[in-house]
C-alpha cells in the first residue's frame, strides 16, 4: 500500500498509555485521575494485581491498522450473514445516512456483556452495504483485543481503544465505531436494557472536534436480552481493584447458558437469540450545530437525547423481550 | 449458487428492452433493490457500470457490476466488479403475436467463504428467487401499461386527425 505506513512501533502503539488518557480517547470519564498507593509502597495484593494487569497490557496487539484484511472481511461476510439473519434476525436501518466517502466517528450504545452482538451485526451490515473496500475500524477494550482467540477481531478492523488508533483512523480518512459507554454501559442489568449511558465520558466528542469529523450516532436495540444481565459488580470490581489494573469498572454478574451464575463473563457466554435492530442517524457535524467553540455538554445532551429518543422508538416497537 | 426467473408480456421485445436498459427504472421494477445508481459515464449499454445493492434478510448485498454483453433487444449480462461475486443476465426473445418471452438469471457468492458460504448461498436463494419473481411481475405490469397508454394515446390522435380532417 502506497502512502505512509500505519504501523507504529512498540513505544507509540497508543496502549502504553495511562488508563486515563485511553479512556479520555473514547469516553472520557469524568472520574478524573486514577489515585496512586500511599507510601510506604503497595501491598502484596496490590503488586499481585499490578503484575496481572502488566501481563494483559503486554498481551495487547500493537495499535496497527493495517492488520485489517478486506479479503478475510469478505470470506467471512456469509457466515456473519447466517448467524445475523438467522440467529439473531438483524436488521439495520438507515446505513444511507452514513455519509459515502471520507471519515466518520458512528458513535453507538454498548450492549450485550463481552459478546456485542449488535456490533457484529452492524458491522457485517456496514461492510455488505459499502463493500470491504471502504475501511472502518472498531475501537475495543483492552482485554477483548488481547484475549486468547480473539485474533480475527484485527482482522476486522477492531483495535484496542486509545486516542492514537482513533487518529490514525480517522486521519486516513476511514469511518471509526466507538462506543463511549463502554464496559460501564455493555454490563447494565436488564432492567435498564432500553437506556443510553455513557457514564457522563464526552471524549468521543472531543474526538470528532479534533480530526473536525462528523458524528453518527448509530443505535441498537436486543443486545441487552441476549443474556440476564443483573449486576455491573461495580462494589466488587473495586475491591478486587480491577478498575486500576485492568480498566475494569465492573466485575458483572448475569445468568447466562451454559454456566447459569455467570461472573466476570471472562469465559462468555451463549447469547439468546433476541433480535437486534440497528437504526443509524443522520450525521451531526458538532461545530455547525453548536459553533466553532462548541459547549461538550450541551452537544453531549442533545446527541444523547437523540439516541435515547430513538432507542424509545426502537423498544416502542417490540412487542416481546428477545423476540422482538 | 444459480436462481432465474421468467415470465411472458404481451409486448414486443423492444419495448422491454426499453424498461431493462433504463437505470432510472430499475428502482421501479426490480423487488428487493435498495440501491442503482450509474458510477460511469454513460448510464447505459456496455461498459456501464452501476452501484446495485438487494436486501437479504439482515443485510444488503451487492456491490459495483458492469455490463459486459450488450445484444439489443436480445440479451444484456453483467458482472461484479466488487462486493459479492455475481453474474446477471436478462434474455428477451420475441414469441408470436408481440409477446416476449422474459428470463432474469443471477448467480452469486463469495468465493473461498468455504461451507458456510455455501450454505449462506442456499439460505438466501429463496429470498433472491423471490425477488427475481417479483421484479419480473412488477416490469410485465408496467411494460403492458405503457403499452396500453401507447395505444391510446395513438387512438386518440387518430380520432384528433380525423376530426380535423372532417
Amino acid at each position: 500500500m502506497a502512502g505512509p505506513s500505519r504501523t507504529t512501533g512498540p513505544s507509540t502503539n497508543g496502549h502504553s498509555a495511562d488508563a486515563e488518557s485511553v479512556r479520555e480517547a473514547l469516553g472520557g470519564s469524568p472520574g478524573g485521575g486514577e489515585p496512586e498507593g500511599g507510601g510506604g509502597g503497595p501491598a502484596l495484593p496490590q503488586r499481585i494485581v499490578r503484575a496481572l494487569a502488566s501481563q494483559v497490557t503486554r498481551r495487547i496487539p500493537e495499535a496497527n491498522l493495517d492488520d485489517r484484511d478486506p479479503d478475510y472481511i469478505r470470506e467471512t461476510l456469509p457466515g456473519l450473514w447466517l448467524l445475523s439473519s438467522l440467529y439473531f434476525r438483524g436488521e439495520v436501518r438507515g446505513l444511507g445516512n452514513i455519509p459515502e466517502k471520507g471519515p466518520v466517528l458512528l458513535v453507538g450504545n454498548h450492549s450485550g456483556g463481552n459478546l456485542t452482538v449488535d456490533t457484529g451485526v452492524f458491522m457485517l451490515a456496514f461492510s455488505a452495504y459499502f463493500g470491504v473496500e471502504r475501511e472502518i475500524y472498531s475501537l475495543a477494550h483492552n482485554l477483548v483485543v488481547s484475549m486468547p482467540g480473539l485474533g480475527f477481531l484485527k482482522k476486522w478492523g477492531v483495535v484496542a481503544a486509545s486516542r492514537e488508533n482513533a487518529r490514525k483512523a480517522l486521519e486516513d480518512g476511514n469511518a471509526l465505531l466507538v462506543y463511549p459507554g463502554g464496559d460501564y454501559e455493555v454490563h447494565r442489568p436488564v432492567w435498564e436494557r432500553n437506556k443510553v449511558d455513557f457514564d457522563g465520558r464526552k471524549g468521543w466528542i472531543r474526538t470528532a472536534l479534533e480530526h473536525d469529523v462528523p458524528i453518527v450516532p448509530v443505535v441498537a436495540i436486543g443486545g441487552q436480552e441476549t443474556s440476564l444481565f443483573l449486576s455491573r459488580g461495580e462494589t466488587l470490581a473495586k475491591l478486587l481493584m480491577l478498575d486500576r489494573a485492568f480498566r475494569l469498572k465492573v466485575l458483572p454478574i448475569s445468568i447466562a447458558p451454559p454456566w447459569g451464575i455467570n461472573v466476570g463473563d471472562f469465559l462468555g457466554h451463549i447469547p439468546l437469540p433476541a433480535k437486534i435492530t440497528v437504526e443509524t442517524l443522520p450525521p451531526i457535524d458538532v461545530r455547525e450545530e453548536f459553533g466553532d467553540d462548541p459547549d461538550l455538554d450541551e452537544a453531549y445532551d442533545h446527541i444523547t437525547r437523540l439516541m435515547q429518543e430513538t432507542l424509545d422508538a426502537l423498544a416502542a416497537e417490540r412487542r416481546f423481550p428477545v423476540v422482538g | 449458487m444459480r436462481v432465474e426467473a421468467r415470465i411472458q408480456v404481451s409486448a414486443p421485445a423492444s419495448a422491454v428492452w426499453d424498461f431493462i436498459a433504463d437505470p432510472a427504472r430499475y428502482l421501479h421494477f426490480m423487488a428487493g433493490i435498495t440501491r442503482w445508481e450509474v458510477e460511469s459515464e454513460e448510464p447505459t449499454g456496455m461498459g456501464a457500470r452501476y452501484r446495485m445493492l438487494m436486501r437479504v434478510r439482515s443485510a444488503e448485498v451487492g456491490g459495483l457490476v458492469e455490463v459486459v454483453e450488450w445484444d439489443e433487444p436480445r440479451d444484456m449480462a453483467w458482472v461484479s466488479v466488487t462486493g459479492i461475486d455475481q453474474r446477471g443476465r436478462w434474455r428477451l426473445r420475441e414469441r408470436r403475436f408481440g409477446r416476449t418471452d422474459v428470463e432474469l438469471r443471477l448467480s452469486y457468492g463469495v468465493a473461498g467463504s468455504g461451507l458456510l458460504g455455501w450454505i449462506a448461498d442456499r439460505v438466501a436463494a429463496p429470498t433472491v428467487r423471490d425477488n427475481l419473481r417479483r421484479t419480473l411481475q412488477q416490469l410485465k405490469r408496467q411494460v403492458e401499461h405503457e403499452q396500453l397508454r401507447a395505444a391510446a394515446a395513438a387512438r386518440r390522435e387518430a380520432k384528433q386527425r380525423a376530426a380535423a380532417g372532417d
